[in-house]
């Protein structure tokens, strides 16, 4: 699998999620910096977590302007696979390949901890190596995380199976006290109309080896690796 | 010419960081107040002298930039 992950000023999961894609795919990802104008032909293009642009204006409001982005657009809608992880997700909502924003966390506090979430569809190359209604353990790590978008939006997304993770208790029951951040309909992550494009606020890359505490994030880079097999 | 820009959070949007703002002038012993919205003001120094072209401009950068109109409304002025 060819991967490819963007660098904004500020970003600072780049790494991580190098070295998940490393230990699923067993090929090295590419790093493109966000000036650039066009990315290398690839299978995956991946927006890690940071504070782009140190969060100014709103999160992911000046890098979905950066010059990489118009590449990322057009790859996006022909097909290649994006992947857009915390203030990835959040540029992914403001340059509207996802629908939706993220607002601040309900309850103002920066929320850093391991979170449980089910696996809503595994009709996606992000999800297929899960079970459909599997509870699996990731942490997240932000302070904007607060998924937000109208009713009709919300309905579409249910209707057309696109919410990918929500938050859940232990046993994949959805509850109040188990979505850390006030996420409409306890939503994580979603998919793209056309199912190759996965916003999420969780963090897969950080739990993906036991050494760390779990493994059940490297099911999403393993599917990715299937599919570009 | 400059605008001076207003981006508030839509009717209904929940705004935690306003209700925080709220409950801060309630600690403070502020009476009188029965909510609070937060938002954000811009100015723009523009070149020329057009104000009908200013305003499409000014109109064009706040729904690609300065507001996120998923959850926000925006209103300018173009003063000289």
């Amino acid at each position: 699998m060819k991967a490819v992950i963007v660098q904004f000023p500020g970003t600072n999961r780049e790494r991580d999620i190098a070295h998940a894609i490393e230990v699923a795919a067993g090929a090295a990802p590419q790093f493109v910096w966000h000036a650039e104008t066009s990315l290398p032909a690839c299978d995956l293009i991946v927006l890690p977590g940071g504070f782009s642009y140190g969060d100014y204006l709103r999160v992911g409001a000046i890098a979905a302007h950066a010059p990489i982005m118009a590449d990322i657009v057009k790859k996006a809608n022909d097909g290649v696979a994006v992947l857009g992880v915390c203030n990835g997700f959040q540029i992914l909502t403001e340059i509207g390949l996802l629908p939706g924003v993220l607002m601040r966390n309900a309850d103002m506090t920066f929320v850093c901890r391991d979170v449980h979430l089910r696996v809503e569809t595994t009709d996606s190359v992000f999800t297929r190596a899960y079970r459909r209604r599997q509870v699996i353990t990731v942490p997240v790590a932000h302070h904007d995380g607060n998924y937000f978008a109208d009713e009709t939006t919300l309905d579409a997304l249910e209707a057309d199976n696109r919410v990918a993770f929500r938050y859940c208790d232990t046993n994949g029951a959805i509850d109040p006290a188990s979505n850390p951040n006030g996420s409409q309909r306890a939503i994580a992550g979603i998919l793209g109309e056309n199912r190759n494009v996965l916003g999420m606020m969780p963090h897969p890359e950080n739990l993906i080896e036991m050494a760390l505490g779990g493994t059940d994030g490297l099911g999403l880079f393993e599917g990715l690796a299937q599919a570009a097999a | 010419m400059k605008a001076q820009v207003v981006v508030t959070l839509k009717t209904g949007v929940l705004d935690p960081q306003g209700k925080a703002i709220e409950n801060a002038l309630d600690t403070l012993g502020v009476s009188g107040v029965e909510s609070v919205r937060q938002g954000r003001y811009f100015e723009v120094e523009l070149d020329g002298t057009d104000r009908a072209v200013a305003e499409r401009t000014v109109d064009a950068m706040c729904k690609q930039l300065l507001a996120n109109t998923v959850i926000e409304n925006y209103r300018f002025d173009i003063v000289d």
